[in-house]
């Protein structure tokens, strides 16, 4: 009598309708046919639907002019461009304020956080108020306040608040003075790039000095330097052109240098406080989230506050902090499209006036969700990859 | 060492003056160094400032009633808008002599949301609670219910059906056979419906004037929509969470895809397709429901998240639980209702509220594609040409009742995320 050892033996034999395996494949199987008969009979319908409101498909109305006017560009555009140009503006847009929305809110809410934390009474309640008040109410509501704030409570262009007489703020939006193009401009950018890269590598040579001889250098003030001094030199040694174009008052409006719209103003404005409330409560528990010891360890070595937070607090909060920031930044991108809500040119805006003109639904809503998609998966990827860089390396 | 003290007597002395007491408080949270003494005092200064201010616009200058706006130019806030116009903020276009009625269901909405936050309350009476409360809601915001023979008979097999799926291992011969008999009673009805044996008759309660969902606005409108939004949602989220942790890998995939899909794109877009897209895809000559439409898309998108936190509690739940489950010889199903669901549910009930609270500040959205939330009304209430030019007051009034449900809630989600692990913590 051989005794069977265990996981040896081939599975029981049993009729295929009470095998596990059969089983699970039928479900399945049943389970997605279902869900295909749902899409066809969609798909039936709308093509019906189609056929009949004889509504064209396909994406050739990308190519038609788009004729409406857009009042926000990064690039040229003008309304007799196509389609195509007019979504990429829109595109461009929300790119534009998610990506100075999610540095803003990084910076402010950061601040906010660690304020919450501080041994200030006043300024820990203060902060803690904030977030309540501001994560408390819907964001389209913050959006509309402060726009309405600033198009119905500022003044006309002709009664601007001037700052120094050189920045004016009216119901317009911010006019300031921009520097008159000139060829000078694209070698600063230039100098600017290899500023940067320099800093950085200043940054790598100082950390591996230290590391090996424990001897500090300045290494973030030399990098300002940098990043500051070459565009300043390559400006000087090209002649310091110096003219300026300044906002005047012409009619009812402001005439030459530039404009940040109110439209922009209040949605920026809006992200920023709300997500910056979500930011704070992650950092704060970010911090929280670290051992007492850590603090102590630190205070203990003769690290002031300050140091003690960005040498030892902060490096190890961010592991926490991370993930949960990667959703908000993704939700800052999706919250941008509220742009729609005060007349601000972003991808939405631009799509939904093309649905209006061409009725081609289908294929827009599938512009719009790729787009954003792409722009979530991004961001996805990039925080994943930085998250893994900065995560404890563990033996 | 004269006044040492005998053995096993212990004097207990006051702090030191400077510890204890309103100075000690103040010097060490407000003074407890210079930067931290500057910092308090220009805090001070600033929230002074800002709060006379803020005073002065709001409450000495502010002018509370008024004929109409004109009254109100060159003095502070115009709080007068918000008494002219406070009716149709809350309840939007809804016929005005019939306005008791969504202010009634409001009051019956908030009673069934507040006793579902009693611990004693977590049993088959929320149930009760919840039936006849949304009975009542829809009653007094249509004003009249007709209620065809096919659903009902549909509701009973389906009452029938879970009831024997559900507590068909657990409960007494004499349930069980209940249950059955309500199946089969619903079953034999839609069969006899069909053949035509039984007439084409609905059930008709109509003790008030119809009033149609195009009419419908304001706190009502926000609080169906983030509540039964949610409520429908839920069901089909744990069904989406539970097909992510499948072992099966279609169901897994499409699951995963539905969910990233509908995270990855945001709320209005939705919106847009819902009000744009869904008559295309029914066949020609059905049509929903605008009001409707907006609802399916909030259930579209709450149950992806809802999935995602559920998804969170499943994967919490210790390996041991799911393996003593298949020891027992439970088959998926009871393993699923009996084990698995009611200890995951518990853990993400505070980060269900949390996305309670998200989707009753993102109902704001549907004003986007014409519904008459309790933003869109607000909003509204600024049109008014005799009232023009007060957009703040209006604003600020709304961010209060926003506030109030909004901090409410927060507050309730952390205190039962205490109570919650009472048992858990050492």
């Amino acid at each position: 009598m051989a005794v069977e050892t265990l996981g040896s033996s081939t599975r029981p034999k049993v009729a295929p309708w009470n095998d596990p395996v059969v089983r699970g494949w039928i479900f399945q199987i049943v389970v997605v046919g279902l869900v295909g008969l749902l899409a066809w009979f969609l798909v039936s319908n709308t093509l019906d639907n189609l056929a009949r409101q004889k509504i064209a498909s396909g994406y050739d109305y990308l190519h038609h002019e788009a004729g409406f006017q857009i009042g926000d560009t990064m690039i040229p555009y003008s309304p007799a461009d196509t389609y195509a140009r007019a979504i990429l503006v829109g595109m461009l847009n929300t790119l534009k304020v998610s990506v100075l929305g999610i540095v803003l809110c990084t910076i402010l809410g950061t601040l906010i956080g660690i304020g919450r934390l501080s041994p200030n009474w006043l300024l820990a309640k203060i902060c803690e108020w904030y977030v309540e008040c501001f994560r408390n109410v819907p964001l389209l509501l913050w959006l509309f306040l402060f726009y309405k704030i600033i198009s119905e409570s500022f003044p006309g262009p002709r009664q601007a608040i001037s700052v120094l007489g050189t920045l004016f703020l009216s119901n317009r939006g911010l006019y300031f003075p921009v520097p008159v193009p000139n060829p000078i401009h694209a070698w600063m950018g230039l100098a600017l790039l290899v500023g940067v890269a320099a800093a950085v590598a200043v940054k790598r040579w100082a950390r591996k000095r230290q590391d090996a001889t424990g001897l500090p250098f300045p290494a973030i003030r030399t990098g300002i330097a940098l990043v500051i001094g070459l565009p300043l030199v390559v400006w000087l040694l090209g002649g310091a052109p110096h003219e300026m174009s300044w906002p005047v008052v012409k009619g009812f409006n402001f005439q030459g240098g530039s404009v940040i719209q109110p439209e922009f103003t209040a949605l920026l404005f809006g992200l920023v406080v709300y997500t910056s409330a979500f930011v704070a409560e992650i950092v704060r528990s970010g911090i929280l989230a670290i051992n007492r010891g850590q603090g102590e360890a630190a205070a203990a070595l003769g690290l002031s506050r300050g140091q003690s937070m960005r040498l030892v607090l902060l490096p190890q909060a961010l592991r926490v902090i991370i993930p949960p920031m990667t959703s908000q930044y993704l939700s800052i991108t999706k919250n941008s499209s509220l742009a729609i809500a005060i007349g601000y040119p972003d991808l939405v805006a631009a799509v939904n006036v093309t649905i209006n003109q061409t009725g081609q639904a289908i294929e827009n809503v599938l512009i719009i969700m790729a787009a954003y998609l792409t722009v979530s998966l991004g961001i996805s990827a990039f925080m994943n990859w930085y998250n893994k860089r900065i995560a404890l390396r563990e033996r | 060492m004269t006044d040492a003290l005998p053995a096993g007597e212990r004097r207990q002395l006051p702090p030191p003056a400077a510890e204890g007491g309103a100075m000690g408080w103040l010097r060490k949270n407000l003074f407890s160094s210079w930067g931290n003494a500057v910092t308090t005092v220009v805090l001070l200064l600033l929230i002074f400032w800002l709060l006379s201010s803020f005073l002065d616009w709001a409450v000495v200058n502010a002018v509370w009633t008024a004929p109409t706006g004109q009254a109100c130019r060159g003095h502070g806030a115009c709080w007068a808008l918000i008494h002219e116009k406070y009716r149709f903020i809350f309840f939007g276009t809804f016929p005005y002599q019939q306005q008791w009625r969504p202010l009634l269901a409001v009051m019956v909405m908030l009673a069934m949301l507040v006793s579902s936050a009693d611990r004693r309350m977590w049993n088959t009476r929320l149930l009760w609670i919840w039936g006849i409360g949304s009975f009542l809601t829809f009653l007094l915001m249509f004003g009249q219910i007709h209620i065809p023979l096919g659903l009902i008979l549909f509701a009973a097999l389906a009452v029938g059906g879970l009831g024997m799926l559900l507590r068909g291992t657990v409960a007494q011969p004499p349930e069980i056979a209940g249950w059955r008999t309500l199946a089969a009673i619903g079953a034999v009805g839609i069969v006899l419906r069909l053949v035509g044996i039984l007439p084409p008759w609905s059930l008709a309660i109509a003790p008030f004037d119809y009033v149609e969902t195009s009419l419908w606005g304001g706190l009502p409108v926000t609080l169906i929509l983030a509540t039964y939004g949610l409520l429908f949602a839920f069901p089909y989220g744990v069904l989406l969470a539970l097909g992510r942790r499948s072992d099966l890998p279609l169901i897994k995939g499409l699951c995963v895809g539905f969910i990233e899909l509908i995270r990855g794109v945001p709320l209005i877009s939705l919106l847009i397709m819902a009000s744009v897209m869904l008559p295309l895809f029914l066949p020609s000559g059905m049509n929903i429901d605008k009001f409707l439409r907006a609802l399916i898309a909030v259930i579209l998108f709450a149950g992806a998240y809802i999935a995602e936190v559920i998804r969170g509690g499943l994967q919490a739940l210790p390996k041991g639980q799911f393996e003593a489950a298949d020891a027992m010889g439970l088959n998926y199903f009871q393993k699923t209702t009996l084990i698995i669901l009611p200890q995951a549910l518990r853990v993400v009930i505070p980060p269900l509220i949390n996305t309670f609270i998200g989707f009753f500040k993102d109902t704001s959205l549907v004003l986007i594609i014409g519904i008459f939330d309790f933003l869109n009304a607000a909003n509204q209430a600024l049109v008014d040409p005799n009232w023009a030019g007060f957009p703040s007051e209006v604003y600020l009034f709304a961010a209060f009742v926003y506030f109030c449900f909004c901090f409410s809630m927060s507050r309730y989600s952390k205190y039962l995320e205490v109570e919650l692990n009472k048992g858990t913590r050492r």
